[in-house]
């Protein structure tokens, strides 16, 4: 027992949890009240992060959310649970919304019902704009699952809001030369603007000298 | 001055407003989910609407370093419509949420008995949930529809603390002041109340379960109404104790029976005064419209 739930600061709140885990457990369907009391029930504020938005990393009640969407994900079959997980998100507020974005990981998308949800909630996500939405989406190692297009508009949306991409996975391997001129061409249209261009570019462009090269031009050339 | 708006409609107001309530003193609001202005055409709609005030509304206002609340109902205006009879079996879902704070506007519009059957289920729900409740009285034979409500209230078995009747005036104020009800004005450019009516019954009441809300929306309305109403206080002899127990103190009394309350400043909340297009904003543009 001991260690278990430990990034809850309380005996109390880790009780809390236990006892919703085990509920879910036996009566998965009771998720549907549990999943939005779990920050006024179990624990709410910032995680490991420190970002109260949970922007940085999952918040407390991001964490304690996806302990519920792991014990659920223990008691359901996948086409059950996938339909449940999605009910969870679309009836979620942006709390609720974030912490399934969060969860997606603990999922076996191995399964294809349960691809096709995290697939799908991602989608949703990154057409959202709320920071906190599109930062769990862009870290969840679920973006796997997305092909090639909708990754790299994910990557470039991150950057567009705002939202480090530091965290974003995938974020530089899986990074092409069809993403690096995205980026290059994001810079370009910001300098032109007279606006700042987000460091993070750099974060692909160091990886595509000649994309980067684009940049350094104009910078020259100014 | 420290101001909580109880009663507002930011999804029908501009992030100037945002920027001028926070600069006013606004820290926290609660926005009733209400009538558009035209009648919605089916469940589907009120699902986006609410969605949109437990969702992005209040990532709106934490953006200009204000805490939203909200209140879920079907309002008495649409209540009519035999086409959103489904909205009362959404209403659950949201009632769990914790930006929920109240369950509202209900009430009467015309007064009609499917105004009343809806108003009577929503009162169960509120106590099924542990929230108050936020009730609208109507603009059309206040008197009668106001006396009405008390009934219903005092049927409902809730206690009349967790109960705000809000748009009142002088016709009004004695009836719901006796009932033990919390007492709601909206202060108006136009209709409903004025700052210096306001301050009058505020005289003659004391500050006691009083609440002053804007209840700005897509009409001709005044989100700084609750500030105007605080200086006209002060003009008349008011102390800044009793300035901030019925702009601040009240309403979070009300509010806060719902146990949901969050009142701590928002994370960086300064982040528009000091907006440059750095990082403070997390790259998001102070008007939150980034994509």
């Amino acid at each position: 027992m001991s260690g278990r739930y430990a990034f809850l600061g309380t005996a109390e709140a880790r009780e809390a949890l236990a006892s919703r885990v085990a509920q879910v457990r036996e009566r998965p369907a009771l998720i549907a009240v549990l999943f939005p009391a779990a920050a006024r029930s179990v624990a709410r504020g910032p995680g490991p992060s420190g970002d109260p938005d949970g922007v940085a990393g999952p918040t407390l009640e991001d964490m304690v959310r996806v302990e519920l969407l792991a014990a659920l994900a223990g008691a359901l079959a996948p086409p059950e649970l996938a339909q449940e997980v999605r009910d969870l998100y679309h009836h979620g507020d942006a709390g609720e919304r974030r912490a399934v974005l969060r969860g997606l990981d603990v999922l076996d998308t191995g399964r294809e019902e349960l691809a096709g949800a995290a697939r799908e909630l991602l989608a949703d996500a990154m057409r959202t704009n709320d920071t906190r939405l599109i930062a769990a989406a862009a870290s969840s190692a679920a973006t796997a699952l997305l092909d090639a297009d909708s990754w790299r508009q994910g990557v470039l949306k991150c950057l567009f809001t705002g939202v480090p991409l530091g965290s974003a996975a995938g974020v530089p391997e899986r990074a092409d030369a069809e993403l690096a001129r995205m980026c290059a061409d994001h810079a370009e249209e910001r300098a032109l603007a007279g606006r700042e261009v987000p460091a993070d570019v750099h974060l692909v462009l160091r990886h595509f000298p000649d994309q980067a090269a684009r940049l350094d031009t104009r910078r020259t050339e100014a | 001055m420290r101001i909580f708006d109880p009663h507002i409609h930011m999804t029908s107001r501009t992030t100037d407003d945002y920027e001028a309530m926070h600069a006013a003193g606004v820290r926290a609001l609660v926005e009733p989910a209400f009538w558009l202005g035209q009648p919605r055409t089916g469940v589907s709609s009120f699902r986006d609407y609410f969605d949109g005030l437990v969702g992005w509304e209040r990532f709106r206002a934490e953006r200009f370093g204000i805490r939203h609340h909200c209140a879920i109902a079907l309002n008495p205006k649409e209540a009519n419509d035999p086409r959103l009879h489904g909205v009362l079996d959404l209403l659950p879902r949201y009632l769990a949420k914790d930006g929920v704070v109240a369950v509202g506007e209900v009430g009467f519009d015309s007064r009609t008995s499917e105004e009343e059957k809806a108003f009577r289920h929503q009162l169960e729900l509120a106590a099924e949930f542990g929230l108050p409740v936020l009730v609208h009285t109507p603009h059309r034979d206040k008197v009668a529809g106001t006396r009405r409500t008390l009934q219903l209230v005092a049927e409902s078995g809730i206690p009349a603390e967790r109960v705000l009747v809000d748009h009142l005036n002088e016709a009004t104020v004695a009836m719901v002041h006796d009932s033990g009800c919390t007492l709601g004005f909206s202060i108006y450019p136009d209709t409903k109340m004025s700052p210096e009516r306001m301050v009058r019954v505020l005289s003659e009441w004391g500050p006691e379960r009083m609440v002053v809300n804007s209840a700005a929306d897509w009409g001709r309305s005044d989100p700084l109404a609750t500030l105007r109403t605080g200086e006209a206080m002060l003009a008349a002899g008011f102390t800044d104790r009793d300035v901030e127990r019925v702009l601040w103190d009240n309403p979070v009394e009300f509010y806060g029976r719902s146990g949901r309350l969050l009142l701590d400043d928002v994370p960086g909340a300064d982040r528009t005064a000091t907006y440059s297009g750095n990082s403070v904003l997390r790259g998001e543009r102070a008007d939150g419209g980034a994509a």
